[in-house]
């Protein structure tokens, strides 16, 4: 579970203290009142606190934009809704799975800014400003990427709920590494799991491509 | 008579060869829509307040907050006040709202008072005596033992000898048997004894469950050259499907519901929700495109499906979506039973075996559960058995992928194991030595050397403890498993249309083991097509009926109703080609995309052009396989396999952490329709079994009563770096595919635990006794045997 408790918490008392700033309730709340004053973007108030200007989203929602796959995307949302609930629910992309929840099995696996992130581990309104890029971006005119070919070759889904999450990383992998060797494979893809027992088919796929990439 | 009988190997065109998976490419681009995926018109977010405590009574709900809150559009209340709840995360109060944040709110506003209750969450061996003798037998303890996959003759002993504490009446037989309850358990339940006293009385935790002899066991003992004895387990695991279960309801009109659902049972479900709903089956549809995993949870709709149509009726028919949070995934949607057992080996100098006796326990949740079917694959000859259920406050228990054989490999092989050190034997002779004693000696003669090769076991192989370098101790096990698959029902109807185009509609489901291409390969085989051009309709109430996907049944029951569909619309074809070649239907054939005549191929339509004689309306036919096997003539499908596992191991004998380094696998599963599908089952089973020998087990608080490790963090998985080289042979030709169409998700499940086991216990010497080998059991094993040594 996301604990949303202490997030929904911070929003409503724009609570972004750092406790040893010195900085008291009484006084950061007079700070935010002037500092509201200065806008970055549209939607949040910004503060300044322990000298740094910090972005205030909601309470409520908020006007919310992301650059997804080279679209602007706008939505309103809550500040505690995730990366990845705001891919799913609200802009009807729902390659990236949601499966743990909590950044632990890489089914929501997305490229932020070419990096790949666990969606269900940021916040949507982190997204903002970034290029993000999820596996429906794969598909050039209907036809199939080559890590995605591969992964039909050597048969790497069954279920196929990890499938996406997987092509996204690999993806990652082979853009910044075209030509990775088994300990590279093994690493680089450490952050995402399948129940079903599909990593000889994925560990075939990614040789496949990294072959003919060399 | 049309031919349906599958075609031999000069005439296969696809059947048989390494054919990609159909939906892959829509898996791989997340175009493949999932339940979890699935978005209607103005749907509502569901979410459930669930019981912190293992055992506890409902006292009071307070929804008043909830029911005011903005957004919050249906509050279904689960268990009522009085409700007695025995596992921590049971379902109490549901909520609908406008969106899931809305939704997390109201749960947290409304207050439950429980009264909390003794728990016990432990699996451990029953204290000596607390074994209490069974009384009669209440309707809950039948359904509970039903619902754990408790050996029908075991039900049935158990009925003979307590009786009931209940009357049934002739709807009760009615209902159960529509439930699936087999007919020796209603029969068993008509004769019984009926006991009303017994209703309601407290029960203990511990079960006998079974005490089974054959043969005389103190004389075969006394007689034994070499007796072995061992403790050996395997702990609660959980199915931790990637898709949680849950489901969209919502009612069209008043009296008819349209349900997305994550489930392995497609036509199965209708009827489950229907009764509980109180509206016809008929009225209600399911539908779902792609399932992201069930291993043997998702077969029903659970409470939460049924509370998904309850909330949308509240909220004036809107849909909503309930889909369960991770930890509740792991804490209540499902587990599969423990077992443990001490067990006394006994063999002559040779290595033949002669006796077995063991001490048997496990937990199946609240209710508690049967013995595991040892000892397994080995009919010894004389045998005596006592199990002890244990009734406890974990959560309910699931089929979980082979039911109860994972376990009953590890008590058995690893005994036999055990028993083949101690004779000094190789367990690879050892084993074969005994292969008489199983029910398919044939076959394992066959795998044996094929899977030695594979893995280099006469190479490798050396006596216990004999292959350490430093502290790195290497060794090699093996294991054997056999499993039924038969083919279960399932009716489609083919279409073949005046354009050419292809189409079946099937009312079964792909939960990832190659369904669809299953199908397609098996109608595009007898057109002479390739499979893109069958188009496939599946996973609907829409379509005509065909099992659940349990106990590796539905590749012989999809290919067998597609097959007898496909031949009958390819000779309706014929029939109205025909008079186009002045040709009798039986002259023609249906290959690489045309439709000629066999004595002289030159005299051809293209397939296209054959339909076009079709006329107007298309072909249609109905394919159905009974799943009772003489109802089908000829029979498809078959029953039985055996398959054979080695695994090699490497322990840090300072660490503790072992890591499997090469495992290999045969396995016979009669006529494959698609050797890349079941390949990919048996890799997938070993990288499954990997992930259960060394890591997993669903660990409880027995403070709380909670799960410990309900997150994928600490409920590990193996990852693709656990994962070694793996190699795969599978049985085809003679002796093999003429048995039919035989199911293959279960038997490479069964042996990676106990083959495993065995690696390891050859790499260091000792027996680790319960499956996971993590490293602070190989630790304590290592100390306890140089204790013995020590001690000697």
């Amino acid at each position: 579970m996301r604990d949303d408790d202490s997030t929904q918490k911070n929003s409503s008392e724009t609570a972004v203290i750092d406790e040893h700033s010195g900085v008291s309730r009484r006084d950061f709340l007079k700070i935010s009142t002037i500092a509201a004053a200065v806008p970055v973007v549209a939607g949040p108030r910004v503060v300044l606190a322990a000298g740094e200007h910090v972005p205030v989203y909601g309470p409520g929602k908020v006007p919310i934009e992301l650059n997804v796959n080279g679209k602007v995307y706008k939505a309103s949302l809550e500040p505690r809704v995730t990366l990845l609930d705001a891919l799913r629910d609200s802009l009807d992309l729902t390659g990236a799975k949601r499966v743990c929840d909590k950044g632990e099995c890489g089914a929501c696996t997305v490229l932020l800014d070419g990096k790949p992130v666990y969606a269900c581990a940021m916040l949507a309104i982190e997204g903002q400003g970034k290029k993000i890029t999820t596996i429906e971006s794969l598909l050039e005119d209907g036809k199939l990427h080559p890590i995605q070919q591969a992964f039909v070759d050597n048969d790497g889904s069954q279920c196929g709920f990890c499938t996406p999450g997987f092509v996204v990383a690999c993806k990652a992998l082979l853009d910044k590494n075209p030509d990775p060797t088994a300990e590279d494979i093994r690493h680089e893809l450490s952050g995402n799991l399948c129940r079903c027992g599909t990593y000889a088919g994925i560990r075939a796929a990614v040789a496949q491509v990294a072959r003919k990439g060399a | 008579m049309p031919d349906y009988q599958w075609p031999d190997v000069e005439h296969r065109t696809l059947i048989g060869k390494r054919i990609s998976r159909v939906d892959s490419p829509d898996k791989v681009s997340g175009r493949a829509r999932y339940t979890y995926d699935i978005k209607r018109p103005g749907m509502l977010f569901g979410k459930m307040l669930r019981s912190p405590y293992a055992h506890c009574k409902v006292v009071s709900i307070d929804i008043s907050a909830a029911e005011k809150m903005p957004g919050v559009k249906a509050i279904e209340i689960v268990q009522k006040p009085g409700s007695n709840i025995h596992w921590a995360g049971d379902e109490v109060v549901a909520v609908a709202a406008v969106d899931e944040t809305t939704a997390e709110d109201a749960i947290r506003a409304i207050k439950v008072k429980y009264q909390k209750l003794p728990h016990l969450v432990s699996d451990a061996e029953p204290p000596a005596g607390a074994g209490e003798t069974q009384g009669p037998l209440s309707m809950d303890d039948l359904g509970d033992m039903l619902d754990n996959q408790v050996p029908e003759n075991q039900i049935v002993a158990q009925i003979q000898q307590y009786g009931v504490s209940f009357q049934a009446t002739e709807q009760d037989y009615k209902d159960a048997k529509e439930e699936g309850v087999p007919d020796a358990v209603l029969d068993a339940i008509r004769k019984a004894t009926v006991h009303p006293e017994a209703a309601g009385a407290m029960k203990s935790n511990y079960q006998k469950a079974a005490t089974q002899t054959q043969g005389d066991v103190d004389k075969a003992f006394s007689e034994a050259d070499a007796v072995s004895e061992g403790l050996y387990g395997a702990p609660v695991i959980t199915h931790c499907c990637m898709e949680s279960h849950g489901s969209t309801s919502e009612w069209t009109d008043p009296d008819h519901l349209f349900v997305h659902m994550s489930t392995q049972n497609v036509s199965g479900i209708a009827g489950q929700m229907a009764e509980p709903l109180k509206i016809p089956a008929a009225n209600v549809r399911v539908h779902q495109d792609h399932v992201g995993g069930g291993f043997g949870s998702k077969f029903g709709p659970d409470r939460w499906g049924i509370v998904t149509a309850q909330l949308s009726k509240k909220a004036g028919g809107k849909p909503v979506r309930l889909m369960l949070e991770r930890d509740s995934e792991l804490k209540v949607a499902g587990a599969r039973p423990s077992a443990f057992a001490r067990v006394k080996l006994g063999a002559k100098t040779d290595g033949t075996l002669t006796a077995w006796h063991s001490h048997s326990w496990g937990t199946g949740g609240p209710g508690g559960g049967g013995m595991p079917p040892i000892p397994y694959c080995f009919a010894v000859p004389n045998q005596h058995k006592e199990h002890t259920a244990i009734r406890n406050n974990i959560g309910p228990a699931r089929a979980w992928r082979a039911p109860n054989h994972p376990q009953a490999a590890v008590l058995t092989m690893c005994a036999l194991e055990d028993l083949a050190a101690k004779l000094k034997m190789d367990p690879y002779d050892f084993f074969l030595k005994n292969i008489e004693l199983t029910k398919l000696p044939k076959v394992y003669r066959e795998e044996f050397p094929i899977a030695a090769e594979l893995i280099g076991w006469k190479e490798k192989w050396r006596p216990r403890g004999q292959n350490v370098s430093g502290h790195m101790a290497r060794g090699l096990g093996l294991s054997l498993h056999t499993w039924g698959g038969r083919g279960h029902g399932s009716d489609c109807d083919l279409s073949i249309h005046p354009d050419g185009s292809v189409d079946i509609k099937m009312g079964t489901q792909d939960i990832g083991t190659g369904t669809r291409t299953c199908i397609a390969v098996v109608a595009a085989d007898a057109l002479g097509l390739q499979v893109d051009a069958i188009k496939l309709y599946i996973g609907d109430t829409l379509y005509p009926p065909s099992g659940g996907s349990g106990g590796s049944t539905t590749p012989g029951g999809v290919s067998s109703s597609t097959r007898r569909a496909v031949v009958d619309a390819r000779d309706a074809l014929f029939a109205k080609v025909a008079p186009a070649f002045n040709a009798q239907p039986d002259d023609l054939e249906a290959k690489d995309g045309s439709v000629r005549v066999k004595s002289d191929p030159s005299r051809s339509l293209s397939w296209k052009e054959a339909c076009s004689k079709i006329g107007a309306t298309p072909i249609t036919c109905h394919g159905h396989n009974d799943q009772v096997a003489s109802k089908n003539k000829p029979d498809l499908t078959n029953s039985g396999v055996g398959g054979v596992q080695m695994a090699e191991v490497e322990v840090d004998l300072d660490t503790g952490i072992a890591k499997v380094t090469k495992m290999v696998a045969v396995q016979d599963c009669g006529l494959i329709i698609d050797v890349k599908m079941a390949e990919s089952s048996v890799l997938g089973a070993l990288i499954m079994g990997i992930s259960y020998s060394l890591y997993e087990e669903k660990i409880m608080d027995p403070i709380t009563g909670r799960m410990l490790n309900p997150d994928m963090e600490f409920y590990r998985l193996a990852g693709l770096n656990d994962i070694p080289e793996l190699k795969v042979h599978m049985m085809t030709g003679k002796g093999y595919d003429e048995r039919g169409v035989i199911g293959l998700g279960e038997p490479p499940a069964v042996s990676p635990g106990a083959a495993i086991s065995n690696a390891v216990a050859n790499a260091i010497g000792v027996r680790v006794p319960f499956l996971p080998i993590t490293p602070n059991k190989v630790l304590a094993a290592l100390s306890q045997g140089s204790a013995q040594k020590a001690g000697a």
